[in-house]
């Protein structure tokens, strides 16, 4: 018997006790991660979302499948004030909420739920703010909404509005990520009476297309179809997570026919994937950037021309093929093509050892030594920053300039790399949150984000680009917004406190059995659209 | 006998104190903390960073927290994981039979095979049988575990499709954890098939453990066998004119016994490491895996007291091989 057929069996046999058709489709995905919890607010890894946001829960605005683009969730439209500053949201009404054993909501979804959802999160007065001692809620944090969310008003059960404290033109794609999911302000008094509130995290309860059955620590995670779902119901019955950390045994798996799609695959096996007439493979440029920080405080990378001439001694399409194995294409801006906004019209500095050199020369700089930083961990925009920094060395030497790679423990180099007077450049890279430019261009480049804490490992405080990504933050209009991007691109360029290496590709291989798998370049896995063929 | 019991748990007293200090102090000593970790390429405010590590007690003295983690021990309290915020105990007692049930196939396996093994290579010594078995022990007490484990999961699941890839039971199958051993609770799921399939799935990875405890249960009963075997009791019994297997299966193996006891005793330690890469590789829910994901996470209060547990159980381990030892061999407890 192949593994297929148990699996089917399995779906009638889980069939049987759950009375719903004979034939029930299960479909497998061999995830790479346990989830941290099912509430998705205190986490920030995608593993746990893919376990608890994507399949439980919905939020009041979603992502487009597929795009980064917003469409209703569980609001069904919303206004802005002339000002910027009122969002208000009309809420979709006979919204069910998933039942278990010792849950039956009384109520549909309503404007109660959401105060709750984001209250929790919002005051550390809150009731449920502590429900399980030292949780905290960075998404909600880093997303700065402490600062922007002034109050939540119930206008009526249906309506809610959400008053802002300056003009933010992502907001709306900030709510559409994970942490901003519903949950049920009842289910959350039946566990306070219940005196079981750490079940929230354990047993969720939500609105979305599958309702959770059952965890096995580190194993197995099962959810079932929502059959009350608002939107459209799954094709597929039972959906099960099988954890397998490790991606060659998820290939195996995949192989055997033991899970029916993976995530994450070894580049290194992709060509025998290609081959494998059982397999396909979807792929998407990522949403994401690797790049090279110089330390632009310090001399002589303090000179715009000094960054741009090491710029032009990198073999950027060299490091594509020797460490993305191709699964990648060589960036020129900060942000990804893909993302709205992307200034196609910068031309990139071209590869030119010879110029470089004599560019360094004529700044004054000879016999130059420097540091590479290396991180020591694969990360989806760098699978391995060792091998690149050893080609930047060899490519660096090739101009003159001596290289030494450092390395330190991962917490170690995200912090060391933040500190005032760093020594050297750093590899490092940025997979966006939500698609809004502003997450990758505020977030790592602003004079704000130069600042201890923040994440501009270049130093960079350019005030024209700083004003500008300041400005498009504040504007809703997306044409205009896209004009100020574009601009910014421009200054980076010609000012380069990055070396742009490379957007990577993602990768996902599947059963050719699976159809209606969206991938998403936010890198979710979601499967509410799955289906298998028998 | 007493007098000799109770000399051996006033040992412990001090093993034990030294293993908190070694499980507190390891995980700390390493670079990078959980709050840089959970933040990751964004970034985190020296302010947030405060505020963080004063909500999870990082804030205070490194000697009030071992104080204050060694009272909490004291009262039975091992803490809350840091990532899933559940109570260390509760996640260990979870994935412990886990780990349990796949070193207990594996010691099995290892003992069932190593013994004999070194029994008749110890008899046979010199013969092709010796060499080839003890080149096999030396290279199954070499090998590298992931690679070797990978190395069967390639060439039994993906090659020949005779056994599952990785996990504890086919998918199919799915019932509540009664005592966490599926092989207990397939049996006792009433489910056609559950058991047979938790026992092909323990194939693998059980042989994967057993293989350096194997290699070195064979080597030891082999040269214990060759010891007693040179010993003038054995060549009065042969003089005697007993039969060969008399001569090994009761006078020779009988003595024999006991380095080779201690010796599988000794294997737990060993299989506890072995059972981390193991777990990792065949995706086995168990403590092994349980302690590489609290390492890399920096989840202190799961790393420090999760290696307290395992230490402390290897420790109550050795201590059974001790008095088991003490009550074959008198010559020990009067010592």
């Amino acid at each position: 018997m192949t593994s297929m057929t148990r699996i089917l069996l399995a779906a009638s046999a889980l069939a049987l006790t759950s009375a719903v058709p004979a034939l029930a489709k299960t479909f497998v995905y061999c995830s790479e991660a346990s989830p941290e919890g099912f509430d998705p607010a205190p986490y920030t890894a995608g593993s746990t979302f893919d376990a608890s946001a994507h399949p439980i829960y919905n939020r009041l605005v979603e992502f487009k499948k597929g795009t980064t683009e917003i469409e209703p969730g569980l609001a069904t439209s919303w206004e802005v004030s002339a000002d910027g500053l009122e969002y208000t949201f009309k809420l979709r009404q006979g919204v069910k909420w998933h039942s278990n054993e010792t849950f039956t909501a009384s109520r549909d979804f309503n404007a109660d739920d959401v105060i709750f959802s984001f209250m929790r999160q919002a005051s550390a007065d809150h009731p449920w703010n502590q429900y399980i001692a030292g949780i905290s809620y960075e998404y909600y944090n880093a997303m700065e909404m402490p600062s922007l969310i002034t109050e939540i008003v119930k206008v009526d059960d249906f309506t809610v509005t959400f008053k802002l404290s300056r003009p933010e033109a992502p907001f709306l794609a900030n709510i559409a990520m994970p942490f901003a999911s519903i949950t049920s302000a009842e289910y959350a008094s039946v566990l306070e009476a219940a005196g079981t509130r750490e079940d929230l995290n354990n047993l969720p309860i939500g609105t979305g297309p599958f309702t959770f059955v059952a965890y096995q620590k580190d194993a197995v995670i099962r959810y079932a179809k929502n059959a009350e779902y608002w939107g459209t119901a799954p094709p597929i019955d039972d959906l099960v997570f099988a954890i397998t950390p490790d991606a060659a045994v998820r290939l195996q798996k995949l192989k055997a026919g033991e899970c029916h799609l993976m995530p994450f695959p070894a580049p290194a096996d992709l060509e025998a994937i290609k081959a494998d007439p059982n397999l396909k493979v979807e792929e998407q440029a990522g949403l994401n950037v690797g790049y090279l920080a110089y330390n632009t405080t310090m001399p002589p990378f303090d000179n715009a021309n000094v960054r741009k001439a090491l710029n032009m001694a990198i073999n950027k399409e060299a490091i594509i093929e020797a460490v993305f194995q191709g699964a990648g294409q060589v960036a020129k801006n900060p942000i990804p093509p893909t993302m709205w906004s992307y200034n196609d019209a910068i031309v990139d500095d071209p590869y030119d050892p010879v110029a470089a050199k004599a560019m360094l020369e004529a700044e004054g700089v000879t016999d130059l030594s420097m540091k590479v930083w290396a991180m020591p961990v694969q990360r989806p925009y760098m699978p391995n920053a060792r091998r690149t920094a050893e080609l930047i060395q060899e490519d660096f030497a090739k101009v003159g300039v001596t290289v030494e790679i450092v390395s330190y423990e991962w917490g170690e180099y995200l912090d060391k790399s933040m500190e005032a007077g760093r020594d050297g450049a750093v590899i490092l890279g940025w997979t966006g949150d939500n698609g809004d430019p502003d997450n990758f261009l505020s977030v790592l480049l602003s004079c704000a984000s130069a600042e201890p804490g923040g994440a501009n490992r270049a130093f960079w405080c350019n005030e024209e680009f700083s004003a500008l990504v300041s400005q498009a933050k504040q504007t809703a209009d997306v044409a205009e917004r896209t004009r100020l991007y574009e601009e910014a691109q421009v200054i980076f360029k010609d000012q380069a406190p990055w070396a742009t290496l490379d957007h990577s590709t993602q990768y996902v291989p599947m059963s050719t059995k699976v159809s209606g798998f969206v991938m998403s370049p936010l890198g979710d896995f979601t499967f509410a659209t799955v289906d298998i063929a028998e | 006998m007493i007098r000799f019991i109770l000399g051996k748990l006033l040992y412990l007293v001090p093993t034990f104190i030294g293993i908190t200090i070694i499980a507190f102090g390891f995980v700390r000593i390493l670079p990078g903390d959980p709050v840089l970790l959970m933040a990751g390429e964004r970034g985190i405010s020296p302010e947030r960073h405060a505020e963080l590590s004063a909500l999870l007690g990082f804030d205070r003295p490194i000697w009030v927290q071992y104080f204050d983690f060694l009272g909490r021990l004291f009262q039975g309290d091992l803490g809350n994981s840091l990532v899933t915020k559940k109570p260390v105990m509760t996640e260990f007692l979870t994935l412990f039979p886990a780990t349990v049930e796949l070193g207990l196939v594996a010691i099995l396996l290892a003992t069932l095979i190593g013994v004999p093994v070194g029994v008749l290579a110890a008899v046979k010594r010199g013969s092709w049988f010796d060499q080839v078995s003890m080149t096999a022990a030396l290279v199954g007490f070499s090998m590298p575990i992931f690679w070797w484990g990978l190395l069967l999961i390639i060439f039994f699941s993906g090659i020949l499709g005779w056994t599952p890839v990785s996990g504890r039971i086919g998918l199919l199958y799915y019932f509540p954890d009664v005592t966490g051993f599926m092989l207990i609770d397939s049996l006792l799921s009433g489910q056609k098939g559950a058991f047979a399939s938790a026992l092909w799935h323990l194939i693998l990875p059980s042989v994967v453990l057993a293989t350096i405890p194997l290699a070195v249960i064979a080597r030891q009963t082999r040269s214990a066998m060759l010891e007693v075997m040179g010993e003038d009791y054995v060549r009065t019994a042969r003089a005697k004119g007993m039969s060969q297997a008399r001569v090994v299966g009761v006078h020779a193996l009988r003595n024999a016994m006991i380095p080779v006891i201690t010796t599988i005793g000794l294997q737990i330690g060993v299989l506890m490491a072995g059972a981390i890469l193991t777990e990792s590789i065949f995706s086995w829910p168990g403590i092994g895996k349980w302690m590489i994901d609290s390492i890399s996470r920096r989840d202190y209060p799961v790393v420090q007291s999760g290696l307290l547990l395992i230490a402390g159980l290897v420790m109550l381990v050795n201590l059974a091989v001790d008095l088991t030892y003490g009550l074959i061999n008198p010559r020990i407890r009067h010592k």
